[in-house]
């Protein structure tokens, strides 16, 4: 019955809520999940903006549309922007949503 | 009053130490921060409570007063950007876009200088023209965008303007101030003086608090001093001196008193770190934040805080007494 989806998880500057959103749907996805985070990464090499921090955003698509997504990154977050992503295998039950 | 008792008594005010206060405490690594909602909050207040005031006094000024200063702020403006691209042109090391990324964020201007600096030139009975915060709104602007384009020069792709001007315009720093001076112009004197209290009493209390915060930001900043490297550490300081100069000298010219060209000489002279390295990170992803946000919250932010705004009140004075 379940059925098999990509989930991605994003973890970017703040600053680039909008054009990551944007972004995501541009790419095929239905919709996502924005919450704020804090942490450190391997360089500790944030913009060390004055307000923000990160935000942690996540979204289920099918494995193609994850593929485009992560070629987006690659191509125009993760060379300037303090920028994470990871992949992982979930089951999901209403397939036309996701 | 002279200038050493004046720079003593600035250095002895409440927010200035409290600003001391955040340094030491990012220096011996507490964990003290101000919870980032109450961040938001309290510079929600500053800026409002900005616009406002500015608003009701610009409300009882004549448009010949005001127009005069509100070109000669424009002019600054656009003047002051260029010119801070061009002298960074010494330091070698820098790239164009690092260049343009300063020159964006020492044509815009800080909020809290601003603030600053009025308290304490009332502090010493020494008037600012109300309506400075009209000129301080203005100069927000067009120092990012200046400095954005220069920096595109040194860029091998298109600029994503759009995004960028949305974010400088829609920035709630500038929406709030001009949001609070549409307010205060509307409600003028009488609707003022019901909450007068909430943002005029209460204002240096807040402020104080609010420079604590910045405070342990900057002491962070201090870190990456050795890697911007002595240049920057000399720009700036050097740099600050110049514009503000050229705001005093433009204070004068488009006939502000002493305490309004010291002031817009304290706008000229302060680099911005909330509109302008939001601005920068989205256009300009190229340009290093260990750079442009060191200079301009490491050393320039307190240096005008300490000494920058004694000293402008002295250029203001003494360019008074020249005759100029």
């Amino acid at each position: 019955m379940l059925k098999d989806r990509k989930l991605i998880v994003v973890v970017v500057e703040a600053a680039l809520e909008q054009r990551l959103s944007k972004d995501i749907l541009s790419q095929g996805a239905k919709g996502f999940t924005i919450t704020h985070a804090n942490g450190l990464g391997p360089r500790n090499q944030r913009a060390g903006d004055l307000e923000g921090g990160n935000i942690r955003l996540e979204t289920v698509v099918p494995e193609e549309t994850s593929m485009k997504i992560l070629e987006l990154l690659k191509t125009s977050y993760f060379p300037h922007y303090a920028c994470s992503a990871w992949v992982s295998d979930v089951q999901i039950l209403r397939e036309d949503r996701y | 009053m002279d200038i050493l008792s004046v720079a003593v008594q600035n250095l002895t005010s409440a927010p200035v130490l409290a600003f001391a206060l955040g340094l030491l405490a990012a220096a011996i690594k507490t964990d003290l921060r101000l919870p980032e909602p109450i961040y938001q909050v309290i510079s929600i207040y500053l800026l409002l409570g900005i616009g406002i005031k500015g608003g009701v006094a610009l409300s009882n000024a004549e448009f010949q007063e005001v127009g005069l200063p509100i070109l000669g702020t424009l002019l600054l403006g656009l003047t002051v950007p260029v010119l801070a691209f061009f002298l960074l042109k010494f330091l070698k090391k820098l790239s164009v876009v690092d260049r343009g990324a300063l020159a964006a964020h020492y044509g815009s201007t800080s909020l809290v200088t601003f603030t600053a600096a009025v308290i304490f030139y009332e502090s010493v009975s020494i008037s600012v023209e109300g309506y400075l915060t009209t000129l301080l709104a203005i100069l927000e602007i067009p120092g990012i965008i200046v400095g954005l384009m220069l920096a595109s020069r040194g860029l091998r792709r298109e600029v994503s303007w759009g995004e960028s001007f949305r974010e400088i315009l829609t920035g709630r720093s500038i929406f709030l101030l001009a949001g609070g001076l549409v307010i205060g112009f509307l409600t003028k004197s009488t609707g003022f003086a019901g909450i007068e209290f909430f943002f005029v009493a209460l204002f240096p209390g807040v402020l104080t608090l609010f420079l604590l915060e910045l405070g342990i930001v900057a002491g962070r900043r201090l870190k990456d001093l050795k890697k911007a490297g002595i240049g920057i550490v000399v720009f700036g300081i050097a740099f600050p001196l110049i514009s503000g100069t050229l705001g005093v000298m433009t204070g004068q010219l488009t006939g502000l008193g002493i305490g309004g060209a010291a002031t817009l000489g304290v706008l000229s002279a302060s680099a911005s770190y909330i509109a302008a390295p939001a601005a920068v990170r989205l256009a300009l992803p190229e340009a290093s934040p260990g750079i442009y946000l060191t200079a301009s919250l490491g050393i320039t932010f307190p240096f005008n805080l300490t000494l920058g705004i004694p000293i402008m009140l002295e250029i203001s004075k003494f360019l008074e007494s020249a005759g100029l």
